[in-house]
């Protein structure tokens, strides 16, 4: 279930588009991307808490992800989808 | 400061990476930060890069794995305890086009199914096993494993295990790796990034090993247990770093390449 | 020794082609004719020719031959092969079936199609090599755990073990179940002139068979189910299974039981001293016939039943302590006597023996013997082709006639069906 990100980028704050989309709901707040993140911009979201019952990990700052997918790589439940970083043309 | 032109939106977002197609979107089971969710990716990963799906048969074990058949959208059999060894020889034998996969635990390869590993590798047969070593039985509730390391407490070693009563951790992969049935031995792990890029690639290898016909392919991986080990998930990680590794050194322990002696198993006639 | 040119072969027509056959060969033949993909085995007495003959047969036919490391092994690689819709039969004796348990139970609970066929031997533990029907219990009233029943088919000669052989595919495929054939020593050691009379049932299509999820949604064979709403919806179905099979698939053979006062029951070997004895017993001026089930499970309680209404007593005689005598006694429900007489340990009792245990249990029953109104003789199964097999009287073996069914709707006793409606809206 690929979600496209332009269209998340409408809500989302103009600029930067977020290079990565996070499936709250398949989140069990296990922090091995948080540990594993090499510009440390994944954290629980305390505010938030999921299906599961979990509070789900978050991007802090989409302008500092480089899209490097380590996140992805350490994931065990698959919440990450990774886009290309957005380069000026 | 000048004002930056808004930035055109590239084409289309490149897919760096999603979910792969052969793992299903129900959430597992498994506790939060197991090690199983990541190696069911992987095998997910491999199976949809080498185009394998269609054509394989995967043979679950009875363990916390046992619900992989939920999980990856592949033709799955369950196989009793420590017996997908011997399960899945039938399946090759009769089927030898099909890809043959199987999955196990610590508990379930090296403890109960000790002879049907041995012999499955003895034999040479053309199957490829993924063997998960996170050195306890997690289903079951953390009880003590063959691989459970010396001084290791679990809730059957609750003073922690020791020689003189419980014996020794078992290298099996390695007593594999002498067999001439046996291609391919590897072993790796899931702690970080870069062992899971290593560890994806001896899984794909070990694949290829099956296709090329060689002979009996094992990868097994260092995986946690954070529940069982009472841990967090970052500190089972850390764990696996510290003090399993020693114990079980990561690496590609043989692979005999085209060399290998290629059985001529009865299934081909 | 070639199998195929019988030395007694004579133009069509003439009598059919008669070869002498050791028992165990003769099974695996008749395996490998029925259109058998796959055998595993270990090696053990009294079965080793059985897995000999494979081991030779199979890779020249291109098909799928393993000894395995264990007997449990091998029950494990005929579920593997047997999972993908593979035609597959194991065979062993008594201490190897023993340790196929957990295996046959996981193939009944996946419903997985198996020939397993069990050569006994006296027991328990090591026992012995010779004979023994001391298995009647595992095959028939448990053998693995949880709630199931397996087709057991005894055969008593080898032409009749070769027939069984086809018939036990067949079954296995149409109920999706293992099945048992229980010969023991005698049989699978024992030469016999063998008809010729192989069969291939015909295929069947399946969609529940492994053979990779190739433009089709993945299939999963397994026997798991954690919530139990969902196992017992499962174990209902398999009892509405196994009752369909008691209705259908059940056999027994006859022999002068037309006017008889007394029966003796027995099967395979037994039931082959116990025709000596009925026929010495005959001519001793004691009215007795023989009833031998073929299908040890589902037994025929009912064609027992009705026979026993007419009859002063039933004597059972059993390689074993008395096993089979259990179920006599369940469908005879005391409507006549029911005596047991058997051996153990290998030994089996010679007709003689059986004779005397008859005379000493017609004296018993006593003189005054109620002349039972001559009820109507139970309708006996028929189905051709045997009529004499080659040793002695003609053994009127038949069966239920075969023809292929679909399992319909299942048939339970009321609180089966009260609980399956509750689960099933």
């Amino acid at each position: 279930m690929a979600i496209d990100p332009l269209a998340t980028r409408a809500r989302a704050p103009l600029p930067p588009w977020t290079p990565l989309v996070i499936a709250e709901d398949k989140c069990k707040g296990c922090e091995l991307c948080v540990a594993a993140c090499p510009k440390a911009v994944l954290a629980l979201d305390e505010g938030v808490v999921n299906r599961l019952g979990y509070h789900p990990v978050r991007l802090t700052d989409a302008s500092r992800c480089t899209s490097c997918a380590f996140c992805a790589r350490v994931c065990p439940d698959v919440v990450f989808t990774i886009y290309a970083p957005l380069r000026e043309v | 400061m000048s004002v930056a032109t808004p930035p055109r939106a590239p084409a289309s977002p490149r897919v760096i990476y999603q979910q792969p197609e052969l793992l299903s979107e129900t959430s597992t089971r498994y506790c939060p930060g197991c090690g199983h969710g990541i190696i069911h990716r992987l095998i997910a990963e491999v199976l949809g890069e080498l185009g394998l799906g269609p054509r394989t048969i995967a043979v679950a074990p009875v363990g916390c794995a046992v619900f992989a058949y939920d999980y990856l959208l592949l033709d799955f059999v369950e196989a009793p305890h420590g017996r997908a060894p011997a399960v899945a020889t039938g399946i090759r034998r009769v089927r030898p086009d099909n890809f043959v996969l199987m999955y196990q635990g610590d508990g379930d390869l090296a403890a109960i199914g000790t002879a049907e590993i041995v012999h499955a590798a003895a034999r040479g047969e053309r199957i490829t096993g993924i063997f998960v070593n996170n050195g306890i039985y997690g289903m079951t509730g953390g009880q003590m494993a063959p691989t459970t390391l010396l001084g290791q407490r679990t809730t059957s070693s609750p003073t922690g295990r020791e020689a003189s009563l419980a014996g020794y951790p078992i290298r099996i992969t390695e007593m594999l790796a002498q067999l001439p049935g046996t291609a391919y031995a590897a072993r790796g792990t899931i702690i970080d990034p870069s062992s899971v890029g290593k560890t994806k690639a001896m899984i794909k290898r070990a694949c290829q090993v099956q296709l090329e016909g060689t002979g009996f392919a094992l990868v097994e991986i260092l995986s946690n247990c954070p529940v069982g080990w009472g841990l967090t998930a970052q500190q089972s990680m850390d764990h696996i770093r510290a003090e399993v590794i020693p114990a079980y050194p990561l690496g590609v322990i043989i692979d005999r390449g085209k060399r290998a002696v290629a059985p001529t198993s009865g299934g081909e006639g | 020794m070639t199998v195929m040119h019988g030395t007694s072969e004579r133009r069509a027509g003439a009598r059919r082609a008669r070869v002498l056959m050791k028992g165990n060969e003769a099974i695996a033949e008749a395996a490998i004719q029925a259109g058998c993909d796959a055998y595993f085995g270990y090696p053990i007495t009294p079965q080793a020719e059985l897995l000999e003959w494979m081991a030779r047969r199979m890779p020249e036919l291109g098909r799928t031959f393993v000894q395995a490391e264990s007997e449990l092994a091998a029950i494990n690689m005929a579920l593997g092969a047997g999972a993908t819709g593979a035609r597959v039969m194991v065979s062993s004796s008594s201490p190897g079936i023993s340790l196929m348990a957990e295996g046959m139970s996981y193939m009944a609970g996946s419903e997985i199609p198996v020939v397993l066929v069990n050569v006994m031997r006296g027991g328990p533990g090591l026992g012995s090599i010779q004979p023994s029907q001391s298995d009647y219990f595992q095959a028939v009233k448990g053998h693995g755990h949880g709630d199931y029943r397996t087709p057991v088919l005894a055969p008593a000669s080898i032409s009749e073990a070769v027939d069984l052989v086809a018939h036990a595919f067949e079954l296995a495929e149409r109920y999706r179940t293992p099945v048992f054939i229980l010969a023991d020593g005698t049989l699978g050691q024992a030469m016999e002139p063998v008809e010729l009379r192989f069969r291939t049932p015909e295929r069947r299509a399946n969609d529940w068979a492994l053979t990779g999820a190739d433009g089709r949604p993945p299939r999963v064979v397994k026997s798991l189910d954690l919530l139990p709403e969902n196992l017992e919806r499962h174990n209902l179905a398999l009892q509405a299974k196994f009752q369909e099979i008691a209705r259908r698939e059940v056999r027994w053979a006859g022999q002068q039981l037309e006017d008889a006062e007394f029966a003796i029951v027995a099967y395979g070997t037994a039931a082959r001293v116990a025709r000596t004895a009925v026929a010495r017993g005959r001519s001793r001026g004691i009215k007795v016939g023989l009833f031998r089930p073929i299908t040890l499970w589902p037994f025929p309680e009912r064609e027992l039943a009705r026979l026993a209404a007419r009859l002063r007593g039933i004597l059972v005689v059993e390689l074993s302590a008395g096993q089979m005598v259990e179920d006599v006694r369940l469908a005879v429900e005391g409507r006549c006597p029911v005596a047991f007489h058997g051996r153990m340990g290998g030994m089996i009792p010679t007709p003689d023996e059986v004779v005397e245990v008859l005379r000493s249990f017609q004296a018993r029953v006593g003189r005054r013997a109620r002349r039972k109104a001559l009820l109507p003789l139970p309708a006996e199964s028929k189905v051709e082709p045997p009529s004499g097999n080659g040793h002695g009287a003609v053994d009127r073996a038949g069966w239920a006639p075969v023809e292929p069914v679909e399992p319909s709707e299942p048939v339970l006793a009321g609180g089966h069906r009260r609980r399956l409606r509750e689960v099933a809206r």
